[in-house]
């Protein structure tokens, strides 16, 4: 396994296998985006309560989802890349934080065109939208200090250290809404008894979820493997794998 | 490999140091992060009357009264304890109806009425048909039409 | 036809789902192209060098 890992961290194995991944990935993100966008959008009937409004969740959520589980990923490869000066961690740990600042984004936005109609405003300073809030700053944070200075691997540590810290971040927006009375409403699928969503609309939302999964990692190798392009634009297997047009 | 060692250290100290102080500035903001405050603490003086400040509840099943001419709207806020009279003037979210958990923002009056400026709608973490809906209140009050609030 | 004009119109809530999901769309697809036109880029750049450099020592 230590072999295999080894061998996999290695820009020019690493490079050449992102290349052969890449397509088939971005074919299933495709055909799961279709299939959860029409289970979520056709299949799925309106809501008891929010009509058709509800329907934002489908995209609203897999993206909250992401915000988090990208953020992890980026912190563990910046912390990997922080102990072990293994070159691929902090490509990945890079390539992470706009595709994570993005779904945070997503999340944001789409959670205030949802709040409009349902709440009644685009936004309020309540727990959960104020800690997504600091989450999107600390992508931001990330991806600044990823762009400071010249030498990219003194940034990628300075950037992990921040990545780290800011993870404290992570099960305060979790919990926001347990521990403090929010505007924002409780889980309704990560709850330790049955979702208190009807199957019909819990299906495309997981479907949806997985779909984001892909799509992390469809747009995740091809960041880094231009990343790793940049970075290593000096060395021999860049000259060998553009020679062979990989 | 001495010196990753110490860089290790220097992670696990520095993500003990960052849970650490998170811990102690959650501990410290405490209640300070409520949003809203229920009508119990209202009632009790809990919530400064000098500002303005947010409650939130269900709104009482029949408690809606429309005034004949503007579009100011009263209706009473229930923590299932304790009843507060909110006067609101303005538009009020789709979402809000009888028995919705609602969060006003406004001042209390000298009248114990809590005159609002802004009401949002806060909805559950429920998600189904409006067939499942139905079947489920049914279900619940027993066959019954509907059961006494 | 009908069902599909319902479709579009959410049940009076169009601007909002199909805000969000334009606005995720965009997003999203920025987060494919922009990688791509950065390896495309640097592909092109490097291929470029490296044939100067061949060229000047044969």
């Amino acid at each position: 396994m230590w072999y295999w890992l080894h061998r996999f961290s290695s820009p020019a194995y690493f490079y050449r296998f992102a290349g052969k991944a890449i397509p088939w990935l971005a074919a299933i993100t495709g055909l799961l985006l279709l299939a959860g966008l029409y289970g979520g959008l056709v299949l799925a009937p309106a809501d008891y309560q929010q009509g058709d409004s509800y329907r934002i969740i489908f995209i609203h959520v897999p993206s909250a989802w992401m915000s988090l589980f990208i953020y992890m990923v980026m912190a563990t490869a910046g912390g990997i890349g922080l102990i072990w000066h293994i070159k691929l961690a902090e490509v990945i740990a890079a390539s992470s934080a706009p595709i994570g600042a993005s779904f945070t984004f997503i999340a944001l936005a789409t959670g205030s065109l949802w709040g409009k109609p349902m709440w009644g405003t685009w936004w309020v300073w309540d727990a959960r939208l104020t800690s997504e809030l600091i989450l999107l700053f600390l992508y931001f944070g990330v991806i600044a200090l990823q762009s400071a200075g010249e030498d990219k691997r003194t940034a990628s540590r300075a950037s992990a250290i921040l990545a780290l810290v800011g993870v404290i971040n992570i099960p305060i927006i979790h919990f926001s809404v347990e521990w403090w009375n929010t505007l924002h409403q409780g889980a309704t699928v990560s709850k330790m008894d049955a979702p208190s969503i009807h199957t019909s609309m819990l299906v495309p939302l997981l479907i949806m979820a997985v779909a984001c999964k892909f799509y992390y990692a469809t747009s995740l190798l091809m960041r880094a493997r231009a990343e790793l392009l940049d970075r290593e634009h000096n060395s021999h297997w860049i000259r060998d794998a553009l020679k062979n047009h990989e | 490999m001495k010196p990753r060692r110490q860089r290790m250290i220097f992670v696990a100290v520095m993500l003990l140091g960052v849970a650490l102080a998170g811990v102690l500035v959650l501990q410290a903001i405490g209640e300070n992060m409520l949003y809203f405050y229920s009508p119990t603490q209202i009632k009790s003086g809990e919530a400064p009357t000098n500002h303005t400040v947010r409650v939130g509840g269900l709104v009482v099943e029949g408690s809606i009264r429309r005034e004949t001419q503007g579009v100011t709207v009263h209706f009473e806020l229930t923590d299932t304890a304790e009843r507060i009279t909110i006067a609101y003037t303005g538009i009020l979210p789709d979402l809000f109806r009888e028995g919705q958990g609602i969060v006003a923002r406004g001042r209390i009056g000298e009248d114990g009425v809590f005159m609002a400026e802004e009401v949002l709608a806060k909805h559950d973490e429920n998600y189904m048909p409006p067939d499942v809906a139905e079947a489920l209140e049914t279900a619940r009050s027993g066959g019954k039409v509907k059961a006494a609030p | 036809m009908n069902n599909l004009a319902e479709f579009f119109h959410m049940g009076g809530y169009a601007l909002y789902v199909w805000s969000a999901y334009g606005l995720a769309t965009v997003v999203l697809g920025y987060n494919i192209l922009a990688p791509l036109w950065r390896l495309r880029g640097l592909q092109r750049r490097l291929a470029l060098r490296h044939a100067k450099n061949n060229g000047a020592t044969p």
